[in-house]
């Protein structure tokens, strides 16, 4: 196929796309398109498309063609119910008759929902409640103006302490919770995870449980589960394992309850 | 009498959900009469039905897509919206108190019509110049607009005009085309 001859089937294609393209958007007769002749032109170009463009475009016609032959296969279906009327019948009927006419038609066939929308004492009672508590538009509209204060020095023990900077970086805390943990296992290899993160007051509990799941991530501990008699250990390592961070990690959730904060504290005091 | 008094107490529930409006839309889904009324709300709201009657109200299903040609399954029943509607018509001098005037009740007859017509689509185009034959143009569009907002039509992105979910709901669609198919030209 020459290159005109190439061009021409191609603006063929985009003229069927068009055409396809209007009975989806534009309501045309589904049955204007000659689906039959237009199979045979893709047929007869098919063999001499090459270019990725020129079989996109060949893929693009056939999927608008599926497109109108399922509209065909819909307006079968409609004018096979007893739905189906002629438009221009309809049209017509609609032209001829004057707007009285059409309401009382209407109105036989016309049920509207009843909706209603009703205030109860309740509802009431919460609204009076929600306006004395609001506060006037004008206290709730000012802004605050920020304080305008002169720029000055400040120390970093004054910053630790108004909890701007921390005292230790997070890894220097880390390495001192490695520390500890190392010493409590001692000869042992091994710790009871609520005998490590335990201590006495719940909020600790929970600064320890959170340090203690970062030693496990980054390496420097792991965790031994025992499923059937419900028991996990803490093993510090005595290196952080690096390369633990290349294998597929595993979450292990564990719940930190204060219900069973309490049971472990009750347990330790027997 | 145990039973009974389960009915009734029922009953009265689904009348508060389906009468009083909890959403932007009326009517309520299947599944929210199904977690308020238990499983055997289909069977519960036939009573209601039955109940409405008197009243010449009824309680109207509009399935999601097209309505099932037998008997619909709970799946489906679920997923479907539950309204209150008149059983038998408006008589049309009545249709003012509504808050609609007869323009805007002819155009929305003429509207839903033409869409029917046209298999359930038409340009908006079309049902405009439709309109514009009887209507002033300002009102047209005003017309039109109100409709989709109250949700009997529908608007695409292409500027096809479709039934929606409340022509579904309150219009008889085939008694309006043979009603209209019978008049006198």
């Amino acid at each position: 196929m020459s290159t005109k001859e190439k061009k021409h089937s191609s603006e063929r294609l985009q003229r069927v796309i068009e055409l396809c393209k209007s009975v989806e958007t534009r309501g045309v007769d589904p049955f204007a398109v000659d689906v039959d002749d237009i199979i045979a032109t893709l047929n007869k170009c098919f063999p001499d498309w090459e270019s990725p463009e020129e079989l996109s475009l060949d893929a693009e016609a056939v999927q608008y063609l599926a497109s109108v032959i399922q509209n065909q296969g819909n307006w079968v279906k409609q004018r096979s119910t007893s739905l189906y009327t002629d438009p221009f019948l309809l049209e017509e009927k609609l032209q001829r008759l004057n707007k009285e006419e059409l309401v009382t038609l209407f109105t036989k066939v016309w049920n509207p929902v009843i909706e209603l929308e009703q205030l109860s004492i309740p509802s009431l009672t919460g609204a009076m409640k929600y306006w004395n508590d609001l506060a006037p538009i004008d206290e709730r509209w000012t802004r605050n103006v920020p304080m305008q204060v002169a720029a000055g020095a400040t120390t970093r023990e004054e910053l630790i302490k108004q909890r701007i900077l921390a005292e230790k970086t997070f890894f220097e805390e880390l390495e001192a919770f490695w520390t500890e943990l190392k010493q409590k296992v001692g000869e042992n290899e091994k710790i009871d995870y609520w005998d490590f993160v335990g201590a006495d007051t719940y909020n600790e509990t929970l600064d320890r449980a959170y340090m203690t799941s970062f030693l496990v991530t980054y390496g420097y501990a792991t965790l031994e589960l025992r499923p059937l008699e419900e028991e996990i250990f803490i093993k510090p390592f005595t290196k952080p394992r690096s390369e633990l961070a290349d294998k597929r990690m595993v979450s292990v959730p564990i719940s930190v309850s204060h219900k069973e904060w309490m049971r472990w504290k009750e347990g330790k005091q027997i | 009498m145990k039973r009974k008094a389960y009915y009734a107490r029922k009953i009265k529930r689904a009348a508060q959900l389906l009468f009083y409006k909890r959403h932007m839309k009326p009517g309520v889904k299947g599944w929210e009469l199904k977690n308020a009324l238990g499983s055997d709300y289909p069977k519960i709201l036939k009573v209601l039905d039955n109940h409405l009657k008197k009243l010449d109200l009824q309680v109207k299903t509009v399935f999601e897509g097209e309505e099932p040609k037998e008997k619909p399954t709970l799946e489906e029943l679920n997923r479907a919206r539950f309204f209150v509607t008149l059983r038998g018509g408006l008589p049309s001098k009545d249709a003012k108190m509504m808050g609609w005037r007869i323009d805007d009740i002819a155009g929305l007859a003429v509207a839903i019509s033409y869409i029917i017509s046209k298999r359930g689509k038409a340009p908006r185009e079309d049902v405009e110049d439709m309109l514009r034959s009887k209507l002033p143009g300002w009102r047209v569009e005003m017309n039109l607009n109100r409709y989709i907002k109250a949700g009997y039509l529908a608007e695409d992105e292409n500027k096809m005009l479709y039934l929606d979910w409340r022509t579904r709901a309150e219009v008889d669609q085939k008694e309006l085309v043979d009603l209209l198919l019978g008049t006198e030209s």
